[in-house]
């Protein structure tokens, strides 16, 4: 199909003798959030690092709007339209909140290497920022020291950072993770207004959010995807329910 | 440039990198176990040899000068760990730089007030001075050749250690896993001393041994630090085997390079040249040899973390 | 106005007072003395941009500062002695005149810091800090054994060199010089720290993966960020060697590049006056302690001990009350 924006082609990776990875072919379609849900230990993590370069597959490949970025690092995935947000927040703690937002517009704009003008006068890159911010509900905190955030609040920067890159597939890694039932409401809320903007590959736990969310829903258990559909087939397959919906449905 | 000259060049080269092996073995186990970068190490190896030449020139005995400089320095080593170091255990590199930094000027400028500027020296024992004859009519120094030895016993002797020993249980253990080693009931900061403390002593052995054929005096430990250093890179932070390999490749180099680099360019230049920028370029054997590493494998050639 | 601007401008207040007075008091010495604070803070200002915006530990940057020290022993030496520097393939003349020994001075040791940076910062942590040491030790080797100029006994120059317009023999005119220097760098690294650059190269410091994420390159920000702090480091040594009329090995030594981060991290690391008041508490110590004892170092080592155990953020952080330079 060609409103596919991310696709991974049979992507395979041993550690050792554990098969994390096996044979997984995903896409992700304009327009949608695609979840992947799973079991601690399904290798999801794994997944997201081949996907965003931070771990090379040892077979397979990884296509994104038809370019093959298998080999490319990091930062050139994410110049190629790639944003991601991260399990574990990685954020300039020492910076002010804004300063994170800026960052990500100074990758954006590749303004990287201008020596002289003070980053927090430049118009352009201020506006992208401040957009972001406010989109997320972060305008309020724009000054204040990120380490001093609530781990609510760093989870929304996360997105913010992403969203100034004006990605054309956005890669989260449990964006609920630890936010609470109000907070996450608002998150999933605010998830589903974006995927008009770019479509969503979807790490997380929270089931409530995912079955809210998602078009189609694939389940990684011990490195293979043992199924693929809507919200609908996923809830009602009994191959799912045996393997990892068990204890919950 | 003979056959004789080259196997004396690689006995000295081996007899370079053995005593290198002892201080970057030290520094290594440091490193790998409680994760401290020690720039102070040279200073124990100073302290080593100041104690041996002490103490040889207060009773003449050279047995008792080295049993002096392994105590000197291993008490100098768990005194430093338990009023200093430890507390840099959960800091960051530059803090650890910069606190054993400054171990280095107050060893240094004690040892001077003590001792004063002037050099002392160690003579080689007896027994072991004068040349012995090897196997093909070579003389080489019986002292130097004893120095090889000792190197290689006290490396198989740390390689039993690590490997069959409880402590050296501990210490692999502590390697990998930090947490497991407190759950496993050990006294974590005896065994930090400990570690510290076999580190310091092995600078102190390599410092007395080496005072005998150099000078003993404040400052002789930084360059040797400073190679030690070039080991650990070019074999692995962390690596014992690493650090005896490397130690071996550095020693060599060294050697070899300045007998043979100004050889060398001999064929290309005229010979006033060739000696003056050979030697230039013997100088940067090492380090070029420690660049390519990086080239290849900037982990080093045993080494798995960065 | 924060305390620590206050402070910083108490600093600026001071470095051009002080020499001031010493002029009109006719104490040459204590010009010397400033002068010397003055080279060293850029030197350590140099460090600064690699160390606390970049987080680079490196142990090396005597290297620089030797480099620039000898592109200035070497021009001005076959200056005074009417020797071509280089004769083939065309002739290269010595030279007396500060500015072409300056922009010798920035573009060897810029080059040296590609170079060293390139091979460097393919590795982090502690390796970084003992290659850094190996390579300045490489450095140090190779000017003793370069017996061209010197060799150990390193390169004397007869007259201070020349600079348009003033005589730099009167120490309060060099004095101005070194120290217009030292603002323009402060000027410069001020615009650094606030600049997309800047921004960047010290989120990647706290935040590697972030920085990749937004499509950027920490080995690219840090490597620029080594050469420019090496050309600093690197005009410094130019000027320290003017100032002493004299380059040796010395300047190469380990000590020397522990000595320049001492004094930053003595101010206060990631502050863009650290390195300044770092130089000047320094030059003072080394000035009245040296004087009370010859083993001066002891003191300084306890000093430094003491400052790095308990005292976070430096001279700068513990009297501006704000322990982290940002944010």
């Amino acid at each position: 199909m060609d409103d596919v924006v991310l696709e991974t082609r049979g992507l395979c990776k041993n550690y050792g003798a554990l098969e994390v990875s096996k044979n997984i072919s995903l896409t992700l379609r304009k327009g949608e959030v695609h979840a992947v849900i799973g079991p601690n230990g399904a290798g999801k993590s794994t997944l997201i690092h081949q996907i965003c370069g931070t771990v090379r597959p040892d077979f397979g490949s990884i296509y994104l709007l038809d370019e093959d970025v298998t080999q490319k690092p990091v930062d050139a995935r994410s110049k190629a339209g790639l944003a991601r947000t991260f399990q574990v927040s990685a954020l300039a703690m020492e910076d002010t909140v804004l300063e994170n937002v800026v960052l990500g517009c100074v990758g954006a704009s590749g303004k990287a290497f201008r020596l002289f003008q003070p980053v927090l006068t430049d118009r352009d890159l201020l506006e992208t920022a401040h957009i972001a911010l406010e989109r997320v509900g972060l305008e309020d905190v724009a000054e204040k020291r990120t380490a001093d955030l609530s781990h609510g609040q760093r989870r929304q920067l996360e997105v913010a950072i992403a969203l100034t890159l004006a990605p054309k597939a956005f890669v989260m890694d449990e964006p609920m993770a630890g936010l609470g039932a109000e907070g996450s409401k608002r998150m999933t809320g605010f998830l589903d207004t974006l995927r008009a903007e770019a479509p969503i590959l979807l790490v997380e736990h929270d089931m409530d959010a995912v079955f809210a969310l998602a078009d189609r829903i694939s389940v990684l258990v011990y490195g293979s995807i043992i199924a693929s559909g809507t919200v609908e087939e996923i809830r009602s397959d009994p191959g799912v329910r045996e393997a990892y919906l068990g204890d919950e449905a | 440039m003979s056959l004789l000259l080259l196997i004396e060049q690689v006995l000295n080269g081996l007899q370079f990198g053995v005593m290198l092996f002892l201080m970057a073995a030290g520094l290594t186990l440091i490193f790998g176990v409680m994760g401290l970068i020690n720039l102070a190490h040279g200073s124990l190896y100073m302290i080593g040899a100041f104690c041996a030449a002490a103490v040889a020139g207060a009773t003449g005995s050279f047995v008792l000068a080295l049993v002096a400089a392994l105590a000197g320095a291993a008490i100098a080593g768990a005194l430093v760990e338990i009023l200093v170091i430890r507390r840099l255990y959960g800091k960051d590199h530059l803090d650890q730089v910069l606190a054993t930094f400054a171990l280095i000027l107050i060893f240094s400028e004690g040892t001077r007030w003590l001792f004063g500027s002037f050099p002392l020296f160690l003579d080689v024992p007896d027994a072991l001075s004068g040349p012995v004859t090897l196997p093909g009519g070579i003389e080489y120094p019986f002292y130097r050749l004893t120095l090889i030895a000792v190197g290689l016993m006290v490396a198989l002797g740390l390689f039993l250690l690590i490997s069959r020993t409880r402590i050296g249980i501990q210490i692999r253990a502590g390697e990998n896993d930090r947490e497991m080693i407190a759950a496993l009931g050990v006294d974590i900061g005896r065994l930090y001393t400990i570690v510290f403390a076999l580190g310091a002593a092995l600078a102190g052995l390599a410092g007395a041994l080496v005072g005998a054929i150099q000078s003993v005096q404040v400052g002789m430990g930084e360059p040797v630090l400073i190679l030690a250093f070039v080991v650990i890179v070019i074999g692995g932070i962390g690596s014992i085997k690493g650090a005896l390999v490397g130690a071996l490749l550095v020693g060599l180099t060294n050697t070899l390079g300045g007998i043979f680099l100004p050889e060398v360019m001999k064929l290309f230049m005229e010979p006033a040249v060739a000696t003056s920028v050979g030697a230039s370029l013997a100088s940067m054997a090492i380090y070029i040899l420690m660049a390519a590493v990086l080239i290849l494998k900037p982990t080093g050639l045993f080494g798995a973390r960065v | 106005m924060t305390r620590e601007n206050g402070l910083n401008m108490l600093i600026v207040a001071g470095l051009v007072l002080v020499p001031l007075w010493a002029f009109f008091a006719d104490e040459p010495f204590t010009i010397t003395l400033a002068t010397r604070a003055v080279i060293l803070a850029m030197a350590a200002v140099g460090l600064n941009i690699a160390l606390g915006l970049g987080g680079l530990i490196s142990l090396g940057h005597a290297v620089f500062f030797g480099l620039g020290g000898y592109a200035m022993g070497i021009l001005a030496y076959h200056a005074q002695t009417y020797t071509p520097f280089v004769e083939w393939p065309f002739v290269i003349e010595g030279t007396k005149s500060m500015p072409i020994i300056w922009l010798v001075a920035v573009v060897m040791s810029s080059l040296a810091a590609f170079v060293i940076g390139l091979l460097s910062l393919r590795t982090s942590g502690a390796y970084f800090i003992m290659i850094t040491l190996a390579f300045g030790q490489m450095f140090f080797f190779f000017s003793i054994s370069w017996s061209a100029y010197g060799g150990e006994d390193g390169v004397s120059i007869y007259l201070r060199n020349g600079f348009p317009g003033l005589n730099t023999l009167a120490p309060i005119q060099f004095y101005g010089l070194c120290f217009g220097l030292l603002m323009l760098v402060l000027l410069f690294a001020s615009l650094l720290a606030r600049s997309p650059f800047g921004l960047a190269l010290n989120a990647a410091r706290q935040s590697e993966q972030r920085v990749q994420a937004v499509g950027m390159m920490p080995f690219r920000l840090r490597l620029a960020a080594f050469v420019i702090s090496g050309a600093i480091t690197g005009l410094a040594g130019a000027l320290f060697a003017d100032l002493n009329r004299f380059v040796s090995p010395a300047m190469f030594s380990w000590q020397m590049s522990g000595e320049i981060m001492i004094l930053v991290i003595l101010g206060g690391v990631g502050r863009l006056y650290g390195p300044v008041v770092g130089a000047i508490v320094y030059v003072m110590l080394e000035h009245v302690l040296g004087d009370l004892s010859d083993y001066w170092h002891i003191y300084l080592g306890v000093l430094l001990l003491l400052v790095v155990l308990f005292v976070k953020g430096g001279i700068i952080g513990a009297v501006s009350g704000r322990r982290t330079a940002h944010g």
